[in-house]
């Protein structure tokens, strides 16, 4: 079956000529409408890389990726990059942000739109507020929120949370989970948090150094929320770790 | 109350500047150089006959006129030069030649082409101002950081909206330390425009006491009043970066 997300032979090098180094070394893998995928990996090992061109910000040197079995080369509404470090425009009120990209028609009240989307991340009353007067965990529900508003159908992932303390991260997981709940999106979470990938993800991904391939596949089958002090989801963390070299 | 804590040492300096000026004066015995006293009689005695105000006004109004010229041709340059990588390439290495040039030595070439009224000290003004707020404004979209604009590219919006949503606003803060550089040097060459070519203004006053029998209080009394306008001036620029649409960038 075709999945929602086909990501066939990426190959991609930094530089050129002789001294060209591979970063991606042949990258294939199947998302399917709906399913929310983890991709872990260790630190340089080319997984930004591997969501850039996936979200289509950068164009591989070999293979190619498909949405809804459409080639997909440039980054488009239908997929919104969440990354590490953000990107809620600080010259725009939190409203201002929601409504962003809204443009066009079909979006009926924006206004209404985008306070509504303000409330579901919990942030109902802070519509008006700039960015500078935010915590690190209310940027993070901005940036989603924002996301969300134009009903993308897919959420790509990049390192989301890490730039969070240990709790905020936490409680952005659960968060994340709820939000999920209301709208069923199909997710790319890239992270180097294993414990993360087991609580959010239906499949994790183990990606090797670089150049970096698929070195193992785990599906997770257990329902929502997860205990990661069960047996098994222990057992899993530790597999997943000895993938990793750890 | 913290605010003028803050600002009693400058004070006690100044006033001790005074101080020792008026004392090295009369201790000296000089006859052409005046007293502190002098210099505010002096000053009294211009604002009273209204001439004072007249050269206050011509000088302000160059600034104004040469300076918002500078800002309208500055911002759209400067915006077009930090979007466009051809234009960038082609039309910086010409401003940063003409940037190190003074403008007081576009002075006799303003003479040729505008004569003594006033363009000419217009003219330099705009010169003065017009380069640092083009490099600034350029340099300004350079440094937008790329997740912003990947952000916008990801949204899909227009144009238009890329411009007004996240260029201009992301750019605003660079282009208003731009003009306060700008404002800076307009008022540094207005006076000296017009102590060569003019009939009023500031600088005019200096150059027409001295001339016109050795009246060193009015001279000391023009530097002082253009000390505090420039101040002034500076003053204003500042509520500028107050705003707050702009002041996420100064990090206050």
């Amino acid at each position: 079956m075709e999945g929602k997300i086909v990501v066939k032979g990426i190959k991609k090098h930094f530089g050129k000529g002789p001294t060209a180094l591979p970063v991606v070394g042949g990258v294939s893998l199947n998302v399917a409408d709906g399913e929310f995928v983890a991709i872990v990996g260790p630190s340089g090992c080319g997984k930004s890389t591997l969501m850039k061109i996936i979200s289509g910000f950068e164009e591989p040197d070999e293979g190619e990726v498909t949405i809804d079995g459409v080639r997909a080369h440039k980054p488009s509404p239908k997929g919104i990059v969440i990354s590490q470090h953000g990107s809620v425009f600080p010259w725009l009120t939190v409203q201002q942000n929601l409504m962003f990209g809204l443009n066009g028609n079909g979006h009926g009240d924006k206004a209404e739109l985008a306070d509504h989307y303000a409330a579901m991340v919990g942030l109902k009353g802070f519509e008006n507020a700039y960015p500078r007067e935010l915590s690190g965990g209310m940027l993070k529900r901005v940036e989603l929120a924002r996301a969300l508003v134009v009903k993308p159908e897919i959420l790509y992932m990049d390192e989301p949370f890490s730039a969070l303390d240990a709790l905020m991260n936490l409680k952005m997981r659960t968060e994340l989970l709820r939000i999920l709940e209301e709208e069923r999106h199909t997710v790319i979470l890239i992270t180097h948090d294993v414990e993360e990938a087991i609580y959010l993800a239906d499949r994790i991904m183990v990606l090797s150094p670089r150049p970096t391939t698929i070195q193992a596949t785990f599906e997770v089958k257990h329902a929502h929320p997860r205990k990661l002090s069960s047996p098994e989801l222990q057992q899993l963390k530790e597999d997943i770790l000895a993938e990793l070299g750890l | 109350m913290e605010k003028i804590k803050n600002a009693l040492p400058s004070i006690a300096l100044l006033a001790a500047m005074i101080g020792i000026w008026w004392w090295v004066v009369v201790a000296t015995d000089s006859m052409i150089f005046p007293t502190p006293g002098q210099v505010v009689s002096g000053t009294l005695e211009l604002a009273d006959d209204g001439t004072l105000w007249e050269h206050i006004r011509a000088s302000l109004m160059r600034v104004g006129i040469g300076f918002s010229l500078a800002v309208a041709v500055a911002v759209p340059m400067g915006l077009w030069m930090g979007r466009v990588d051809t234009a960038y390439r082609t039309l910086n290495p010409v401003f940063q030649i003409m940037r190190p040039i003074s403008p007081i030595a576009w002075i006799p070439l303003a003479i040729l082409w505008f004569g003594v009224g006033d363009i000419s000290p217009i003219f330099l003004i705009f010169i003065a101002a017009v380069f640092p707020m083009i490099v600034q404004t350029a340099s300004g979209v350079h440094t937008i950081e790329k997740r912003y604009l990947h952000a916008a590219q990801n949204f899909g919006v227009s144009r238009a909206t890329l411009f007004r949503q996240v260029i201009v606003p992301a750019v605003l803060p660079e282009i208003v330390v731009g003009m306060r550089i700008g404002l800076g040097v307009a008022w540094l060459v207005v006076v000296a425009a017009e102590m060569i070519a003019l009939h009023s203004g500031l600088g005019y006053l200096i150059i027409d006491s001295r001339n016109a029998g050795n009246r060193y209080d009015l001279v000391i009394a023009g530097m002082i009043i253009i000390g505090l306008i420039g101040l002034l001036l500076d003053g204003l620029m500042r509520l500028l970066e107050g705003l707050k649409s702009v002041r996420w960038r100064y990090g206050r």
